[in-house]
């Protein structure tokens, strides 16, 4: 294990940017933070992986080459008839709140116009180290990790893998991480056929290419999310024949003082329930779907209603034809670069891991602020306020770290304002996760040959064995299966081995599940270890070594 | 292939030989779906179809063969920079003389 805090990383064959600040992620929380820096005057680079700005909630469709002046002109390229590019204007229904998409979007324009912002689309950030600026210019070869008191003088380089695979270095005096989230997908039998995608899948396809997954759809899971992806099918003339939602809509009785005090979600929510019944879209409320049956393709899906404490009653199925499946299970955040980093986390609301930040973003490591779902899934407006947050935090660390300026006495007043918007949406995302949890019956039709790991090929069996011989992370089940090694790293099946490791190990010490409630929260805190945070070709790690004859990488 | 008529994107490129065409600014996951093809690689050891699961880049389910170079996201890899898609099997390094252990 290379230690995060003494690599020095020397590249030799790289071209090193220095900026004020790296923001990491393009979707809401990014995007509020660079804003906010560039405001100020800081020189920002903003990277996503992805072809536009507004990251999985915004999402765009590809950018053209004039993107950059598209985003200045503030006008996308115009389309042509029929089957013409797929234009944003035509996709504006799927969104919500776009007109702060659409402020934020043209801030950015301005600051790339003014040269503040070095936008980085369709870059990957493959690793991070902290390095001691007197490192770099002195003495190659290592130093300790940086401390607090190092602070002034270290840097992050991040290592970025840009278009055609051409490699960098971004050398950041601070870095934010807003690297959002990603679906949970737990297994049930069928769930690797063809047709069978996670909701956010369904939702990339019709914000970013105006793509819907079949004719026919049945969505299952659990979440606030099942809602939109529901209504933007059906406004695309597809049948959905049902939200399957594994619990029900009176869980969030117990948390009415928190909903009321966030009237633009409770908002949101009703529009979204009027949008179904309008289009008379079935919301069925504790049910779940156990199976989906095909052979090379999904063409139906069995569903059954769940008790009260959770548990599919699997001797009542009922069948319904589809030629396509979503499914949510809430959100996992992407923590990879944050990992790398070695930043601390803790447990979320729903007992997977987050990056533990203070009131004011920061992690345990100086000089990384963390925004948005990586802090703790939830939602939009939590990420948009803690991308300003992080922000101001930034700008006050590198312009005027003893808060005396006029500038700092009105940041001072807007930083409270946001702090206390943090704490109130925070205070809804912990309720949500509270009416939402995942049923303690998830697995009960996941079959012995029901493949968990879906790259390694790994089945229920398998995994249940290695659970059986003792292995109670999804770190163990990893080390005992296969399970988690393939092409994602994990990062699909690990939210269902750490669950099924937990469930086994509160079955044997005979502790009280909760009927709803995060199952064995303390166990499924998951590989929080990550040398490298994205599937690197060799070629790029070649180039970090000094005098190197490397060859151009084409990994991507 | 010949390409006679491939002047441009948005005219779409091939699978398995089969002309797809597509929209500016889509994915190739996207173009194949709307085509209704699901699937596009087959899975090493059980030889399973698998097509898009997360759609967005996290899970690889959705590996294929671009351009002849294996293992590409077909939900990140954008349609107009495409010539020539191909399912996939298995590793997607059959073509090399080196045989996979896991075909064993």
């Amino acid at each position: 294990m290379i230690d995060a805090g003494t690599v020095t990383a020397d590249p030799v064959n790289e071209t090193v940017t220095p900026v004020d600040v790296a923001i990491v992620g393009a979707g809401p929380a990014g995007l509020a933070a660079a804003v906010t820096c560039a405001r100020a005057g800081l020189r920002v680079c903003l990277i996503d992986r992805g072809t536009s700005l507004g990251g999985q909630y915004w999402r765009q469709p590809a950018a053209s080459p004039d993107f950059l002046q598209s985003l200045v002109a503030r006008e996308a390229p115009v389309s042509g008839p029929g089957r013409g590019p797929v234009h944003p204007r035509d996709l504006r229904h799927l969104h919500h709140d776009l007109a702060t998409f659409d402020a934020l979007r043209e801030r950015v324009g301005e600051a790339l116009h003014a040269g503040l912002v070095d936008l980085r689309l369709r870059t990957q950030v493959w690793t991070a180290v902290v390095t001691d600026a007197a490192v770099v210019t002195d003495a190659p070869g290592g130093t300790d990790a940086p401390g607090p008191a190092a602070d002034g003088a270290a840097v992050v380089d991040l290592h970025v893998l840009g278009p055609a695979g051409v490699a960098g270095v971004v050398r950041a005096r601070r870095l934010v991480i807003a690297t959002g989230a990603h679906d949970i997908g737990l297994p049930f039998p069928g769930w690797d056929l063809p047709g069978v995608m996670t909701i956010g899948g369904i939702q990339a396809l019709l914000k970013s290419s105006d793509v819907v997954p079949g004719r026919r759809v049945a969505l299952g899971g659990t979440g606030p999310f099942l809602l939109p992806v529901a209504t933007g099918l059906a406004a695309r003339g597809v049948e959905v024949v049902g939200v399957f939602e594994a619990n029900a809509p009176t869980g969030w009785w117990p948390h009415l003082s928190t909903v009321v005090r966030n009237p633009d979600r409770l908002r949101e929510g009703l529009a979204y329930a009027a949008t179904l019944a309008r289009r008379r879209v079935p919301f069925r409320p504790r049910t779940m779907i156990v199976e989906a049956h095909g052979h090379d393709r999904v063409e139906a899906v069995s569903v059954c209603r769940l008790d009260r404490a959770g548990r599919p009653g699997l001797e009542s199925v009922v069948r319904h034809d589809v030629d396509a499946v979503g499914i949510g299970w809430g959100f996992s955040p992407i923590l990879d670069l944050a990992v790398t980093l070695r930043c601390a986390t803790r447990l979320g609301d729903n007992g997977f891991a987050v990056v533990a930040v203070d009131s004011e973003q920061r992690s345990s490591v100086p000089m990384v602020l963390v925004a948005g779902e990586p802090t703790g899934v939830g939602g939009a407006a939590l990420a948009l306020a803690e991308g300003e947050l992080a922000g101001h935090v930034v700008v006050a660390d590198l312009t005027d770290p003893v808060g005396t300026t006029a500038r700092s006495r009105r940041t001072g007043q807007r930083l409270r304002t946001v702090r206390r918007d943090v704490v109130r949406l925070r205070s809804f995302a912990t309720a949500m996760h509270a009416a939402h949890p995942i049923p303690p019956g998830w697995a009960a039709a996941v079959r012995r040959e029901t493949t968990v790991c879906r790259c390694e090929e790994v089945d229920a069996a398998t995994v249940l064995e290695a659970v059986a011989a003792g292995a109670d992370t999804a770190r163990q089940v990893k080390q005992l299966t296969r399970a988690g090694m393939g092409w994602c790293q994990g990062r699909t099946c690990e939210p269902a081995c750490a669950l099924l490791a937990a469930g086994a190990a509160q079955q044997t010490t005979r502790e009280k599940a909760p009927l709803a409630g995060p199952v064995g929260a303390s166990a499924l805190a998951g590989d929080t270890e990550r040398l490298v945070a994205q599937p690197v070709s060799l070629g790029a790690l070649a180039d970090l070594l000094p005098r190197s004859s490397s060859q151009p990488s084409h990994d991507q | 292939m010949t390409r006679p008529d491939h002047v441009g994107p948005g005219l779409g490129f091939t699978f398995d030989g089969r002309r797809i065409h597509h929209r500016p600014g889509q994915t190739v996951g996207a173009a194949l779906v709307e085509h209704d093809i699901l699937a596009w690689r087959t899975t090493r050891h059980d030889g399973r179809p698998r097509g898009l699961f997360c759609g967005i880049g996290v899970c690889f389910d959705c590996l294929v063969t671009v351009d002849g170079i294996p293992n590409q996201r077909a939900c990140v890899v954008l349609a107009d920079e495409v010539e020539e898609i191909t399912t996939q099997s298995g590793s997607g390094h059959d073509r090399l003389a080196l045989r996979d252990p896991a075909d064993d």
